[in-house]
């Protein structure tokens, strides 16, 4: 294992870093789609950890998981998109403010 | 023939059950047959009954079925007869038949015509189960079933809400009475094991002694029912507004029928009041203070109909007076002749006010003497028989009254000269209407006389009122016979005169006028005196305040139910709270991340040891 050899720290590091701008992008976007894409950001986040530790501890079980959430991710994205179709003919707008009848 | 018997009460039963579900299909005629056609047979009945009993004077017992049964307790439906059940079935179905008739014309242009005859039979058959029931609790069902008739007539002009609040109060006064009475059957059931009128008097002289508190108890509850049925003190409030109802109503059920059943009742129980001296004393005291204040109150009415419910009162003390100084069978003469009388006097009046146009002033009466003779020597006769003329009905029953009651040891004298004051006073209140309202001048025109349907029942009445007194009861058989003691001449010759007193002083005052009242009757104490007693004692009054009024209160205390309000508390705690957490559901995407989020960060912050 010659080459570039980076600490697992800095690769959790960079992992924590996009999750929390996934979540905040949750938090603060209102558009549907971009709220879609912090979901894909987040997922992905994970998805470095787990590779980043399998690598470290040289277990193959880090690509597996790796696996999994690709394709969980491609269904989501899937279900993702049917909703935001729903959500553009319902409400003539992809704010997700708007989707608020489920109240009190 | 005697099995027959247990139709009498039920062709008017079927009649009024006919009358209740077609009655708004036939046509007047026929409900004006069925309606009096069949007390007709009823009273027909009565009288084949009675010529089979009087050739063979032997009580019987006719058991239909059995009613319920529940451990040794099986009353029956059972009818028995003896002279005491004839005297009463004949009074019910006899002077009933005339009220009868009368009605169809008293009742002709009301459009209610079949649902007052359904009534009225009804009322015939509830009172005859009561006299011919031959246990208690059957006689308990035929008692409650005339006080329901009686609501029923009472309020039977109901658009008028005055005419249903006195049917309310007489309904609610009696029950008052009736709910002693059944507590009296229920401590007679528990003591001595049967309802049976004859069995009770059996074993009630096999348990208890003469003067024991159980009898007097019994006796004084049993009173207690008698007093609420037949309108004595401290009951009698809801007869005068009775008379609410149609007027032959108030001549059958609040004169001579109904208002006789507690005379009925104690008489027919009299082997229970023998083992009570006490409780006879008290019938006695009852009958007598009632007569007075009765008869008083009487003296200052200006309604006619409400003089003749406060001389029924007083009658009715009479016949508890007889019951008390234990003179049965003149208490049951006096019950029938005053059936006969009042009947007559309350069907005269009945003439007087449809003829008149619904008036009941005596004082816008006047002159009606010539105009409506057939009514006027009803009114003639039913008074004299009333005030006890000599050789009329009334004579012979309240002089065997009151020469009774002086017979009693101790407070017989009293007693006797307490009747007489009474008799004096029915002598000149009863003359008083008669002078009143047919001699002087006319002050309103009656638009037309009676005609054959109400001259008919009048005159016969007329009949039975004057010659009434010449029948023999067979009741002899019944009730222990009085002592044989005769008391002084001077004692008989004073209860005669007595009467003719007063009709003497009523005429003086209220026709020739030449005994003047009007300085005494100005003096400041006579005037509230005169108040007082046309308020009939002021008992309404104090009933008002006592009972009445402290009842409403407590109602609207309670109307807005305090209890229901505890359980509202947590009712309307639970609501708040659910109101705060429904404020959470925002129906907002981001904000419940948000929160999740800010959750997470907490959860996380306590695994890693912030705090």
């Amino acid at each position: 294992m010659d080459g570039l050899n980076i600490p697992l720290s800095h690769i959790l590091l960079v992992s924590s870093l996009l999750f929390s701008v996934g979540m905040l992008g949750l938090m603060m976007r209102r558009n549907i789609i971009f709220i879609l894409m912090s979901l894909e950001v987040m997922l992905n986040s994970t998805a470095l950890a787990f590779v980043a530790a399998g690598a470290h501890w040289g277990q193959p079980d880090g690509q597996i998981v790796f696996m999994l959430i690709l394709s969980v991710a491609a269904a989501e994205v899937a279900v993702g998109l049917g909703l935001v179709l729903q959500i553009q003919r319902r409400f003539k707008s992809l704010d997700m403010d708007n989707a608020n009848r489920m109240q009190g | 023939m005697r099995q027959l018997i247990g139709l009498i009460p039920l062709i008017p039963l079927l009649s009024s059950v006919c009358l209740m579900l077609l009655g708004g299909r036939l046509p007047r005629l026929w409900i004006g047959l069925l309606g009096v056609g069949s007390v007709g047979l009823a009273a027909l009945l009565t009288g084949l009954t009675a010529v089979d009993f009087l050739a063979n004077p032997e009580p019987f017992q006719l058991t239909l079925w059995v009613w319920m049964q529940v451990g040794n307790f099986a009353p029956g439906v059972a009818f028995y007869f003896d002279g005491l059940t004839l005297v009463m079935m004949s009074v019910i179905t006899g002077v009933g038949f005339l009220i009868h008739l009368f009605s169809t014309e008293f009742m002709e242009e009301d459009k209610s015509y079949a649902r007052y005859f359904a009534y009225l039979n009804m009322f015939v058959a509830a009172m005859l189960i009561l006299v011919m029931a031959d246990n208690l609790l059957l006689l308990y069902l035929g008692w409650e079933g005339v006080g329901v008739c009686s609501y029923l007539l009472v309020g039977f002009w109901y658009q008028n809400s005055a005419n249903g609040q006195a049917a309310r109060k007489a309904f609610i006064v009696t029950r008052i009475g009736d709910t002693a009475m059944a507590l009296g059957l229920f401590l007679l059931f528990t003591e001595l094991g049967t309802l049976n009128i004859q069995a009770l008097g059996v074993a009630a002289n096999e348990t208890w002694q003469v003067g024991d508190k159980l009898p007097l108890i019994a006796c004084l509850l049993l009173l207690a029912g008698a007093v609420g049925k037949s309108a004595q003190l401290p009951l009698h409030t809801w007869l005068p507004d009775a008379m609410a109802g149609p007027t032959p109503v108030s001549a059958l059920i609040h004169a001579a029928t109904m208002v006789t059943a507690g005379v009925y009742l104690i008489a027919r129980t009299h082997e229970l009041y023998l083992l009570a001296p006490i409780a006879m004393i008290a019938v006695a005291l009852v009958g007598l203070s009632t007569s007075l204040m009765a008869a008083f109150t009487a003296l200052t009415q200006r309604d006619i109909k409400r003089i003749l419910a406060y001389s029924t009162i007083s009658q009715i003390g009479y016949m508890f007076l007889a019951l008390g100084v234990g003179a049965w069978s003149a208490g049951v003469f006096h019950l029938m002749t005053h059936a006969f009388f009042k009947a007559l006097l309350f069907l005269g009046s009945g003439a007087i006010i449809h003829c008149l146009h619904h008036e009941h002033d005596i004082f816008k009466m006047g002159g009606l003497r010539t105009r409506m003779p057939v009514t006027f020597w009803s009114f003639m006769i039913g008074s004299a028989a009333l005030a006890a003329l000599p050789m009329t009905s009334g004579f012979f029953s309240k002089d065997q009254i009151l020469l009774q009651a002086y017979q009693v040891d101790g407070i017989g004298p009293w007693l006797w000269l307490g009747g007489l004051l009474g008799a004096l006073l029915t002598a000149i209140y009863s003359f008083r209407l008669v002078f009143v309202v047919f001699f002087g001048k006319a002050n309103t025109e009656p638009d037309r006389d009676t005609g054959w349907r109400m001259a008919l029942p009048l005159s016969l009445l007329c009949a039975l009122a004057l010659f009434g007194g010449w029948i023999m009861l067979p009741v002899a058989e019944v009730f222990p016979t009085a002592s044989g003691l005769h008391p002084a001449h001077w004692v008989e010759y004073v209860s005669i005169a007595v009467p003719i007193v007063g009709v003497v002083i009523a005429y003086l005052v209220f026709y020739s006028g030449q005994l003047r009242v009007d300085g005494l009757l100005n003096m400041p104490l006579m005037q509230s005196l005169q108040r007082f007693w046309y308020s009939g004692w002021g008992l309404d009054a104090l009933y008002d305040r006592l009972f009445v009024r402290p009842y409403y209160a407590l109602a609207a205390l309670f109307k807005g139910e305090p209890v229901d309000a505890v359980y509202g508390l947590i009712v309307a705690i639970n609501q708040t709270l659910n109101g705060w957490l429904a404020e959470g559901q925002s129906g907002q995407m981001r904000r419940y991340l948000i929160s999740m989020v800010f959750g997470l960060i907490v959860v996380l912050a306590i695994m890693l040891g912030a705090f």
